[in-house]
C-alpha cells in the first residue's frame, strides 16, 4: 500500500464541499464546479455567443485563478513561463472545450455529476480513461509540446490580471454584461461566496498539484496512484452529501444538465480526455497553472473560452434531455455540426500528436502508416 | 544528467522513466525548474528504489537519485 497523499485528499474533500455547498446556494444541479460550463457562461456574459440560458461572470473562474496566484505567490512558487507552443495549446484548449461541451461538463463536473447518481458520467468516465490512455501512448513515445521558458513576470500575470479587471468591471459596472434570465446561467450561489469559496479552492488545488486527468494517466503511466486519491476524495464527499440531502438519483435520463446520447458522451469525453493529457492537466489544471505564472495555460485558457464560444455560436454543445408536452422523453445529445465537430477534433487530436513526437517516432508512425 | 527544465509534469518523469528503462543506472542527475516536478520525480524515483537529494540551484533543483 502506497503512502496516501493526505493534502490531496483534504483538497478533494473540500473541492466536493464546495461543490455541494455552491450547488444548495443557487448553482445549477450537480454544478457546484464546472469549469467547462462556467468559461462558457462566462464567454457569453462577454458576448462571445448569443445563446441566452448560459451567460453569467462566474465568479467561480476568478477565484480559482486568483486563490492559486496567491498561494503559488506566498510560497515562492510563482513564476513566469511561457513558449511551449502556445498555438497549438490554443487549438487544443478549443477543442477540449468542444469535448466538454458534447457531454455537458469538464472532468471535474464529471466526478459531481457521478457523486449525484447520473449514470451518463459513468459513459463519459469510460471515454475519459480511454481519451486519456491514447493520449499516454503518445507520451510514452515521447510527445511533447518543447519546452517553456522564463518570461517577465508581467506575462505570467496575464491571466491573474485579467480576471481581476473582470471582477471590477463585473462589480462596478454590471450592466456591461450579460446575465441570462433564465436556464443554467440564471442559477447561481452569491457572487461573494462564490468567489471566496473558489478563492480557498484555487489555493488548495495549487499546493496539492490537483488535477482530474493527472490522477488516472499517472496511474497508468508511473502506477501513481497520488492524485487519484483527490478524484475519489472528491466522488464520495459529493455522494455523501447527495445521499444525506436526498438530491441523490441514479439514472440515465433526465438529468439535470446532462444527456443521455450515449455514443456522444463517451466520444465527447474521449477528446476531453486525450487532449488534456496533450495539454499536461484538465481544464482545472489549466486555471491553477495560470495562476502561478504559466503563460501556455493562461492561452489554453483563452483557447477554451473561444471554443465555447464556437461550440454556442455553431451549435455544436449538447442539449439536456427534456420532456415534451405530453410528458415523453426526449433524449437530448448533440446536433450533426456536433458530432462532425467532435469527429473533427480526433483528426486534429491525432495530427498534434503525431507532428510532436521526437523525429525516430515520427519516421516510425509513417512507416507503419505507409 | 537529464535536463528537465521549462518542462512541465509529466514530462519530467516520462524523461527519467525513459532513462531509468534504457539503462537502469545506480545514479542519475536530473534538473527541473518547478517544486511539481521535484515532487513527481521524487516520488517516481523512490518507487524505484532510489534515494533522491534534492539541491537548490538559483530558481532550479536539481535532483541526485542514487540506488
Amino acid at each position: 500500500m502506497k503512502k496516501v497523499n493526505w493534502l490531496v485528499v483534504l483538497t478533494g474533500a473540500l473541492i466536493g464541499l464546495a461543490a455541494l455547498v455552491l450547488t444548495a446556494q443557487g448553482n445549477p444541479a450537480n454544478m457546484g464546479f464546472c469549469i467547462a460550463c462556467f468559461l462558457r457562461d462566462i464567454a457569453g456574459a462577454v458576448g462571445m455567443h448569443s445563446a441566452a440560458k448560459v451567460q453569467y461572470v462566474r465568479p467561480e473562474i476568478i477565484g480559482l485563478v486568483l486563490g492559486a496566484f496567491v498561494m503559488s505567490v506566498a510560497t515562492k512558487e510563482f513564476r513566469a513561463k511561457a513558449g511551449s507552443s502556445p498555438a497549438t495549446r490554443f487549438v487544443l484548449g478549443a477543442f477540449v472545450m468542444i469535448g466538454a461541451l458534447a457531454f455537458l461538463g469538464c472532468p471535474l463536473r464529471m466526478v459531481i455529476r457521478l457523486g449525484g447518481g447520473d449514470a451518463n458520467a459513468l459513459v463519459g468516465l469510460a471515454g475519459f480513461i480511454i481519451g486519456i490512455v491514447i493520449g499516454v501512448q503518445f507520451l510514452k513515445r515521447g510527445f511533447s509540446l518543447k519546452r517553456a521558458y522564463e518570461v517577465g513576470s508581467a506575462e505570467g500575470g496575464v491571466l491573474p490580471a485579467v480576471v481581476t479587471g473582470l471582477l471590477i468591471l463585473v462589480l462596478a459596472v454590471p450592466a456591461l454584461f450579460k446575465a441570462s434570465t433564465e436556464g443554467p446561467g440564471s442559477m447561481h450561489a452569491p457572487m461573494l461566496l462564490a468567489l471566496v469559496i473558489a478563492a480557498v479552492v484555487g489555493a488548495l488545488a495549487q499546493k496539492a498539484r490537483m488535477c482530474m486527468v493527472g490522477g488516472i494517466r499517472d496511474a497508468v503511466l508511473f502506477k501513481d496512484f497520488k492524485l487519484l486519491y483527490g478524484f475519489v476524495a472528491i466522488f464520495l464527499v459529493v455522494l455523501a452529501g447527495n445521499l444525506i440531502t436526498g438530491s441523490f438519483r441514479f439514472g440515465f435520463t433526465l438529468q439535470p444538465i446532462a444527456h443521455s446520447s450515449h455514443l456522444w458522451n463517451l466520444l465527447g469525453m474521449v477528446l476531453v480526455g486525450w487532449g488534456s493529457v496533450l495539454l499536461g492537466g484538465c481544464p482545472l489544471r489549466q486555471l491553477i497553472l495560470a495562476g502561478e505564472g504559466n503563460g501556455d495555460s493562461a492561452v489554453t485558457v483563452f483557447g477554451m473560452v473561444v471554443g465555447a464560444a464556437l461550440a454556442h455560436n455553431f451549435g455544436l454543445a449538447g442539449n439536456p434531455d427534456t420532456l415534451n408536452e405530453a410528458k415523453e422523453l426526449v433524449v437530448g445529445g448533440i446536433s450533426t455540426a456536433g458530432k462532425i465537430a467532435v469527429i473533427l477534433g480526433f483528426a486534429v487530436l491525432a495530427f498534434i500528436s503525431a507532428v510532436n513526437l521526437p523525429k525516430e517516432e515520427k519516421a516510425a508512425v509513417g512507416a507503419k502508416a505507409a | 544528467m537529464i535536463d528537465a527544465r521549462g518542462y512541465s509534469c509529466p514530462t519530467p518523469v516520462v524523461m527519467v522513466q525513459k532513462a531509468v528503462k534504457a539503462g537502469n543506472p545506480d545514479t542519475l542527475e536530473v534538473l527541473v525548474d518547478n517544486q511539481c516536478s521535484v515532487e513527481n520525480v521524487t516520488r517516481f524515483a523512490r518507487s524505484g528504489g532510489y534515494q533522491v537529494a534534492v539541491a537548490a540551484e538559483g530558481r532550479d533543483f536539481r535532483l541526485k537519485l542514487q540506488k
